[in-house]
């Protein structure tokens, strides 16, 4: 299967490991994987700050990018990146030319996990880690894209990993892009109740499927010098 | 003391962290209510059909508002109740307080209503001279405490039992304790004593039936039971919204508002009201007066994507589910409304100009929406209320940093350039304080993706 990434703004400036990892991966399940180099973001910080005007410039051009591309799916290791496309259609609902091309593509982008589980159906992709982890749910990839079982499942075949659940690993880092920066008290006082829920946990790692929160969970960790690291899935996944 | 404003609402925010005892309050009370909360949806298998029910019933009502409004004020107005309509709050209090000094009133008892919050009755109402006494425990708490509700259904959440008791000691004289059987015995003989001698009695709604005219109200405490059958007047007061159309739909609606607000099965109170006593030996006031209250709903009403605000029920989920609300409680939002609903519908009601802070009062996590009862998508509002306020009040530096934003991302050289250009300007310059104060910043990779490919 070929298999387009799409790597995401983040990854790409601040945590390229993830990207790497996402694509050997891939590779390592059979698929062919290729890079757009034209690529730039999803548009979700316009979105959700209430920029649409430059939210649809943004969009437009990452339809048009990969409408170019003959990959059989779009694969981003974000749940919040992919469910922005999967949001596209709302952004153009009043557009005729556009919203079938924006449901087109939402259609065919998929998040890491949920690519490897639902359409590849490979629950085992021989990763190897040796310690105690836990997972943190991304929100937008639970409600939005309805991935539980899917991570969960793909840590618990990564032999040597013995995997915890979190208290309230459902429960938001209190990250929500601009909201960080715009009210950073109460981020922060929300990561709190996650950082103690993972200090709680006795982990050596904490594994999301989203950079972002990642950023947000492993920038009060380090600050706090906890022996925590966090991790990316598509990192765990890539570990041998 | 304490009616902020949503303008600070950043400033509110950081005072509310800042307090020790509110945040252990919250804290206690908002994980009580969600465990609550989720225990009883977990144990009606049938929660999810439940909601998709309500809301379709919800969705029925408000797309023939006008029809059932009608179906509603004819039938309740056949059993003796008379029907006021007002377009805004200072129409509502007009009616409200021409009604209370045509019948002399003095003392007005109130059981708990989030609109006649909304419209500030109170103060209408005393500055016409009338003592109002607030009946509902967390509402005469706060009312002693001169504040507004933080919570739509638990207004004195923010408080613990200490400075409840240290409060009773100050206005009600009464000795120091903190035993809650001695605070509740002497809110309850002060309360008993109004009840007896209010000329008036003034209530919300929760649900309108327009089959039968019948307003139905749920409570716990009996206050309501007596705010609306003691005094010879009854007034309710409601927003347009709450009309359902049939005696019957009650059923999921009854199932579904205790279990999300408290985690109860059955509030212990429910009442029915159709209209006046009909014979002399009936019980009950000799007349009820209902007040329609549009207040900015039709304008909710008139949008497909805010339509769907009108269909809350005022549960109060959303509030104990938000992380946002968990840490800062509801008066730091400076809105009648507080927590995700509050964020929703203040600035339709009132207008984005004070209120545009609150729609990005939020991480967007979506826990609101997962508790909601009707099925409230209060992220998509919350992000169409951000479309609307962004252009129009987000700061020049905003806008213009979104302009340079999109034309960096519509094109691959510029955006190849500025991320080599972010690595050079994070070695010379501050990075944003706002991240920093509490978090580490991850530094930026000295070779992005795009430089690393192919590999």
């Amino acid at each position: 299967m070929k298999v387009s990434l799409f790597v995401t703004c983040l990854v790409d400036q601040l945590w390229t490991s993830i990207g790497v990892s996402s694509v050997e991966v891939l590779r390592r399940v059979g698929c062919e994987v290729e890079f757009d180099q034209r690529q730039t973001c999803c548009a979700q910080p316009a979105f959700n700050t209430g920029y649409r005007k430059e939210a649809r410039e943004v969009a437009q051009r990452f339809i048009k990018l990969y409408e170019e591309s003959d990959a059989d799916a779009i694969v981003s290791p974000s749940g919040s990146c992919t469910a922005m496309v999967r949001h596209y259609p709302e952004l153009f609902a009043d557009d005729p030319e556009w919203l079938p091309r924006a449901e087109a593509i939402a259609a065919k982008t998929h998040e890491l996990s949920s690519f490897l589980i639902r359409v590849l159906k490979v629950e085992d992709v021989g990763a190897s880690w040796t310690g105690k982890l836990t997972w943190h749910d991304a929100c937008h990839g639970l409600r939005d894209l309805n991935l539980k079982h899917e991570p969960r499942t793909l840590i618990r075949n990564v032999r040597g990993a013995e995997f915890v659940e979190l208290e309230h690993a459902d429960a938001c880092c209190g990250f929500g892009g601009t909201f960080s920066v715009k009210y950073p008290e109460i981020s922060v006082a929300i990561l709190d109740q996650k950082i103690d829920a993972i200090e709680r946990a006795g982990v050596q790692a904490v594994v999301s499927g989203d950079a972002s929160c990642l950023m947000q969970i492993g920038g009060r960790l380090s600050r706090n010098g906890s022996k925590v690291r966090v991790m990316h899935l598509a990192e765990l996944l890539n570990h041998r | 003391m304490n009616h902020l404003s949503s303008e600070t609402f950043g400033e509110n925010a950081k005072a509310a962290l800042a307090d020790t005892h509110l945040r252990g309050a919250l804290k206690n009370a908002t994980s009580l209510f969600g465990e609550r909360r989720n225990e009883a949806a977990a144990s009606l298998p049938n929660w999810e059909a439940l909601r998709t029910q309500a809301r379709a019933i919800k969705d029925e009502a408000l797309s023939d508002l006008d029809r059932y409004l009608e179906e509603f004020a004819r039938n309740a107005e056949n059993r003796g109740a008379k029907i006021h309509r007002a377009l805004d709050a200072a129409a509502a209090n007009a009616i409200i307080c021409k009604l209370a000094t045509e019948h002399r009133a003095r003392i007005i008892v109130k059981s708990k209503s989030m609109t006649t919050e909304e419209i500030h009755l109170n103060t209408a109402l005393e500055a016409a001279g009338m003592q109002v006494v607030e009946t509902d425990l967390g509402e005469y708490i706060i009312q002693l405490a001169d504040e507004p509700p933080s919570h739509i259904i638990a207004p004195a959440i923010h408080k613990t039992r200490g400075q409840i008791a240290e409060l009773f000691t100050a206005e009600l004289g009464m000795a120091p304790t903190d035993d809650i059987m001695q605070l509740t015995g002497t809110a309850r003989t002060t309360l008993r004593d109004r009840f007896a001698t209010a000329d008036l009695g003034i209530s919300g709604v929760n649900f309108a039936i327009a089959e039968t005219g019948t307003i139905v109200i749920v409570e716990n405490e009996g206050n309501i039971r007596l705010t609306t059958s003691l005094p010879r007047v009854h007034i309710a007061v409601m927003g347009i919204e709450k009309v359902i159309p049939r005696f019957a739909d009650l059923d999921v609606f009854l199932k579904l508002l205790p279990r999300s607000g408290t985690g109860q099965r059955l509030t212990t109170y429910q009442s029915f009201i159709t209209g006046t006593k009909q014979r002399a030996t009936d019980e009950g006031p000799e007349e009820l007066h209902i007040v329609l209250l549009d207040n900015g709903r039709s304008r909710m009403l008139a949008h497909p994507i805010t339509r769907q605000s009108l269909a809350c029920i005022r549960c109060g989920a959303c509030l104990n589910a938000c992380p946002v609300y968990q840490q800062i409680g509801g008066h730091a939002y400076g809105s009648v409304y507080p927590g995700p609903i509050g964020a929703v519908i203040t600035p339709q009601l009132i207008g984005i100009e004070k209120t545009s802070q609150l729609p990005y009062a939020s991480s967007l996590c979506g826990a609101c929406r997962d508790v909601c009862p009707v099925k409230i998508d209060i992220p998509q509002l919350l992000l169409h209320l951000r479309a609307e306020i962004a252009p129009r009040k987000g700061s020049a530096a905003e806008r213009l940093a979104f302009k340079l934003w999109a034309k960096v991302m519509t094109r691959p050289a510029l955006y190849k350039m500025s991320s080599v250009a972010g690595r050079v300007m994070q070695r010379f310059f501050p990075i944003s304080r706002a991240w920093t104060n509490g978090r580490d910043l991850r530094p930026i990779e000295s070779k992005s993706f795009h430089e690393l490919w192919p590999f």
